[in-house]
């Protein structure tokens, strides 16, 4: 049983440092650019597809599809920022939501036209196949790198906005951006340069993924929910609070999954309901 | 019980001659393929199971009895409102004759009372539910490529015989997975197995099934029985093997397609068990029907494709027998008559409008194994139509009377 | 000037709401125009928490689909006819709609969202255990009946008007809601809340009975469906319906009565006739979100009314 139940909590740990990273991203968008980004699964998706692609088409291996593809969705995300998502600053955020939600349904439905619905399968990397046994499971080696990575940038990722002057402009620009801007900083590139690094961490927990899940166009639409009940916990744009739930939330369902499997993707919305009648702005959010 | 269902046949029969002098309704024979486009099921059926349709169309010479054959096709995007709207629009509006394909056991429910109240065939080739030939039969339906009793018969029972006696489910928590754990659990218990516990998950949603494995893997079971379908299927054989579980344990699909295989990938799925109603590379006749199919689609056809295109020659070769498209003379044709093509060898459509044929046990290759593309199943047994498929049911309205 | 405007607007919109009602199953397939009624109402009950209430629920399928699933329970297995099923599939839905609303309301903005979103997936949960709603396959062969024990409704003509005299009543009924001094009071929430409470209305009581009715007469949509379909299926208690009729609404103009079916007509309509299209339908249904929010963002009927009201 202790055996069993160590097994499940380190597995809802992987998990939950995966929802991490992906949360992280939505948490960065919403905080700095008040956007619901609903593209996020799209985003994801995207990379591990470009990843797939550059194997299967131009032979880019993992290791630099780790770092090409998040650049280029990331790119992606520039166009979008600087043809649409400016374009609605200062309305209701509805309207972001509903454009990215849009925007989703178009890029899914062009890759499935493309690419069917099973999907591609992608190869762990050489380096990491193979795995250890820790006497109560056997953890692949590629998971532990998963948790490894995940937390590595989501935690510099904090670091970086919480802990140093980029940062710190960063979130002027959202309290006060006229402000910012007499001090002479260029805000609407600051904006464009934070939702394309958002979509960047969404397409590097793509090709986080490649190799664990199959490529197939719907893969993050079945992601996105449990994502933003994640940022929603955690206190929408919280950066922080969207990494501690993300991995909060991870164990959650391993120990649901383990006592009761039926129930365990609707324990995020209990969680989710609970947590907002309890603390209003989420486990971290600060009430306006 | 025999004579009744003779004499019941018989009545048909009679029917459809008294009729067979309006002979072909609307001047022209319309076939509708009722699929899903887009979403789980899209590449083992979809845009596949149309082309199949087509060229059965075309095989037949493009028409039947002087009037010409037509195909359309919609997709019901696996909603049960959507595939009954679409069908009583094509029975009400746009003649159409016969509905194929209906993949996912809740569209073809939805469908089968919409088409017996209009009195037009139903050939179903993708849904599993035995319910369709059980409490849910209908008159004018006919199920033709598999159904899950068949599917649990042959992986279940062949795989104890073979050794693996004690299972652990992986079963999909909704009624099609619960029904095809079922049916596969009690096979397990009557060739002497046992079955050492399941683990339910939501479906679908479930993406990451590391934690099922886990326990299966805790189970000590010889055999893990994959009790869903698709991305669900998919997902846990690559982490299957991601964990190392497929070193000790052994994998059986209970709904596998060779689509599943071909995006997984020999590596991954090399060595499992599953039950096919067709495989491509089985003889001359499925290999010439599926290079055609390959030039067409780019892909070799699943058993719901081929499905697809013997149910629906059948259907036309009853209508040329029967000098009519009246359904009850076609669909009493189509139950008299013996399949015999390259998808089904001796087949036989009983009362209750279940198509009984061979069925095949078969086992994934490894890469070494496979000589050319998608050489990918090696037969390992021969299920006779006899025992691979349920007895008639007797909860079937039309049997008992 | 506006008032006028819109007195006629008013009594144009339902001389040619009750016209195009009538000629609807001549000219198209019924059980595609009871679809759309169907449809229609829903949106417009969602319309009415969204557009006057400024509540945005992202779970409203959940009372869509419980009406559904209790009216083919009553009407299939315990044999109720067809108005007692109907009318236990909306309680039902109201008694949801005030649970939901006693939780949901203590937060506002998209944490009222969320909150109710994650109410949905509860219902959800609950629907797929429970024994007798079929699973994925749904509640199949829900009888039909006969109203009031003569009109027989298996006759697609009798249902389609049954269905469109039901969907005119409730129409009427939020039509008369909205104008009502509780309508107005809902607007003045919305527009500004601390004055509505500084003014003295209890303001939590007017947001839950807006959100009762809205469930209720959600339900009534569904139960409506499930009368006319004959069968309820998950699909009604998802949470992509719930993001469906968000959608549809906007896309016709929340906040205008007609809007909301508008969208449904619009929406409905595409996938009708663009299903053969495959894959193509989510990119142009994509395509459409995406060029409403840059350019239409009042929706169709309220730039239309906009663009007259500049005019007159």
């Amino acid at each position: 049983m202790i055996q069993a139940l160590s097994g499940q909590l380190l597995l809802g740990l992987i998990n939950g440092s995966f929802y991490a990273l992906l949360s992280l991203g939505l948490a960065i968008i919403f905080g700095l650019l008040d956007v619901v980004n609903f593209a996020h699964g799209a985003q994801y998706m995207l990379g591990a597809f470009l990843a797939w692609m550059g194997l299967q088409y131009l032979g880019i291996g993992y290791w630099w599809a780790l770092l090409l593809s998040p650049l280029v969705v990331g790119a992606t995300g520039l166009v979008v920022e600087r043809v649409f998502l400016r374009r609605l600053q200062g309305l209701d955020n509805l309207y972001g939501l509903l454009l990215t939600f849009g925007l989703a349904l178009v890029i899914e439905g062009l890759f499935h036209h493309a690419f069917g619905n099973s999907g591609s399968p992608y190869p762990v990397p050489e380096l990491l196949r193979g795995g250890f046994d820790l006497g109560f499971m056997y953890l692949p080696k590629y998971r532990a790198w998963v948790v490894v990575v995940s937390l590595g940038i989501s935690l510099g990722s904090w670091f970086v906005i919480e802990k140093t002057p980029i940062g710190a402009y960063l979130r002027a620009g959202t309290e006060n951006p006229r402000l910012l801007q007499a001090f002479g900083v260029n805000v609407p590139v600051m904006f464009m340069l934070t939702y394309g690094f958002g979509v960047a961490l969404a397409g590097f927990a793509g090709v986080m993924a490649a190799p664990i899940y199959q490529v197939t166009p719907m893969m993050g639409s079945s992601l996105i929910m449990v994502v933003f009940a994640v940022v929603v916990i955690g206190g929408m744009g919280s950066i922080l609070g969207s990494i501690v739930t993300g991995i909060g939330v991870g164990l959650v369902e391993g120990f649901t999954k383990f006592l009761w499997p039926e129930a365990a993707n609707v324990v995020v919305f209990v969680l989710m309901a609970v947590v907002l009648l309890v603390r209003p702005a989420g486990l971290f959010g600060r009430q306006k | 019980m025999m004579n009744r269902i003779a004499f019941a046949a018989a009545l048909l029969i009679a029917a459809g001659t008294a009729a067979a002098d309006s002979k072909v309704s609307d001047d022209v024979v319309k076939i509708g393929v009722l699929t899903d486009m887009t979403g789980y099921y899209s590449d083992l059926s979809g845009p596949g199971s149309l082309e199949a349709a087509k060229m059965a169309a075309e095989d037949f010479g493009g028409k039947v009895l002087g009037k010409p054959i037509v195909i359309i096709g919609a997709d019901h995007q696996l909603k049960a409102d959507v595939a009954s709207t679409v069908a009583r629009k094509w029975f009400d509006e746009e003649k159409v004759d016969a509905i194929a394909d209906l993949v996912s056991s809740s569209t073809a429910l939805a469908v089968m009372p919409v088409a017996a109240e209009k009195k037009r065939i139903t050939l179903l080739s993708g849904p599993g539910t035995t319910a369709i030939t059980g409490d849910k039969c209908t008159p004018y339906n006919f199920h033709w490529t598999y159904n899950n009793w068949a599917l649990a018969n042959g992986t279940g029972r062949e795989v104890v015989k073979q050794g693996g006696n004690t299972w652990y489910f992986i079963t999909a928590d909704y009624v099609f997975g619960k029904s095809l754990e079922e049916d596969t659990a009690a096979m397990v218990k009557a060739g002497g197995g046992k079955v050492l516990g399941f683990s339910r998950h939501p479906s679908p949603g479930t993406t990451d099934f590391s934690s099922y494995l886990l326990q299966a893997q805790a189970s000590g079971a010889k055999i893990i029985g994959l009790a869903n379908a698709g991305a669900d299927t998919i997902n846990a054989i690559k982490q299957a093997n991601e964990f190392g579980i497929t070193k000790k344990q052994n994998l059986a699909g209970l709904l596998v397609f060779i689509s599943d295989i071909n995006s997984l990938g020999l590596e991954t799925a090399k060595g499992m068990y599953l039950t096919t109603a067709f495989y491509w590379d089985r003889d001359d006749a499925s290999r010439a029907w599926s290079k055609r199919f390959f030039a067409k689609m780019k892909k070799e056809p699943t058993m719901v494709q081929a499905g697809v295109y013997s149910a629906v020659t059948h259907y036309l070769k009853a209508i040329q027998a029967a000098g009519t498209d009246n359904s009850d003379a076609v669909a009493a044709k189509m139950r008299e008559m013996p399949v015999n093509d390259f998808f089904a060898t001796n087949g036989r459509i009983g009362p209750d409008g279940l198509h009984r044929h061979d069925m095949y046990l078969v086992q994934v290759k490894t890469p070494a194994e496979s000589k050319y593309p998608w050489d990918y199943y090696k037969i390992a047994k021969v299920i006779p139509a006899a025992e691979a498929f349920p007895p008639v049911s007797d909860k079937c309205p039309l049997v008992k009377k | 000037m506006r008032r006028v405007w819109s007195g006629q607007a008013v009594f144009m919109g339902w001389a040619s709401l009750v016209a195009l009602g009538v000629a609807a199953p001549f000219v198209v397939y019924p059980v595609f125009a009871m679809n759309v009624l169907v449809m229609a109402l829903f949106a417009s009950a969602l319309n009415l928490l969204l557009g006057y209430a400024g509540l945005l629920s992202f779970g409203h399928a959940a009372f869509l689909g419980s009406a559904a699933y209790v009216t083919g329970l009553a009407a299939k297995t315990w044999g109720f006819g067809v108005l007692l099923s109907m009318a236990t599939g909306v309680a039902v839905a109201a008694a949801l709609g005030l649970v939901f609303g006693l939780l949901a309301l203590r937060r506002s903005g998209i944490y009222f969202a969320m909150i109710t979103l994650g109410l949905a997936q509860v219902v959800y949960f609950l629907v797929v255990q429970m024994p007798w709603t079929g699973g994925e396959d749904g509640l199949q062969g829900i009888p039909r009946g006969k109203l009031l024990g003569f009109l027989d409704l298996g006759d697609s003509f009798a249902m389609y008007f049954f269905t469109y005299a039901v969907f005119l009543a409730a129409f009427w009924l939020i039509q008369r809601t909205i104008d009502s001094p509780f309508g107005q009071v809902l607007r003045a929430i919305r527009e500004n809340e601390p004055r509505a409470i500084s003014l003295g209305y209890d303001v939590q009581r007017y947001k839950l009975l807006a959100f009762v009715l809205s469930a209720a007469l959600a339900g009534l949509a569904g139960s409506l469906k499930a009368i006319a379909m004959q069968f309820a299926t998950l699909g009604d208690v998802a949470w992509q319906r719930s993001g469906e009729v968000v959608l549809m609404t906007l896309l016709g103009g929340m906040g205008t009565v007609l809007g909301p079916s508008v969208g449904v007509l619009l929406v409905v309509t595409m996938e009708n006739y663009l299903a053969s299209l495959g894959s193509w339908v989510t990119v142009i249904t994509g395509a459409v979100f995406v060029v409403m929010v840059m350019a239409f963002r009042r929706g169709v009927v309220g730039e239309i009314q906009a663009l007259l009201s500049r005019r007159s």
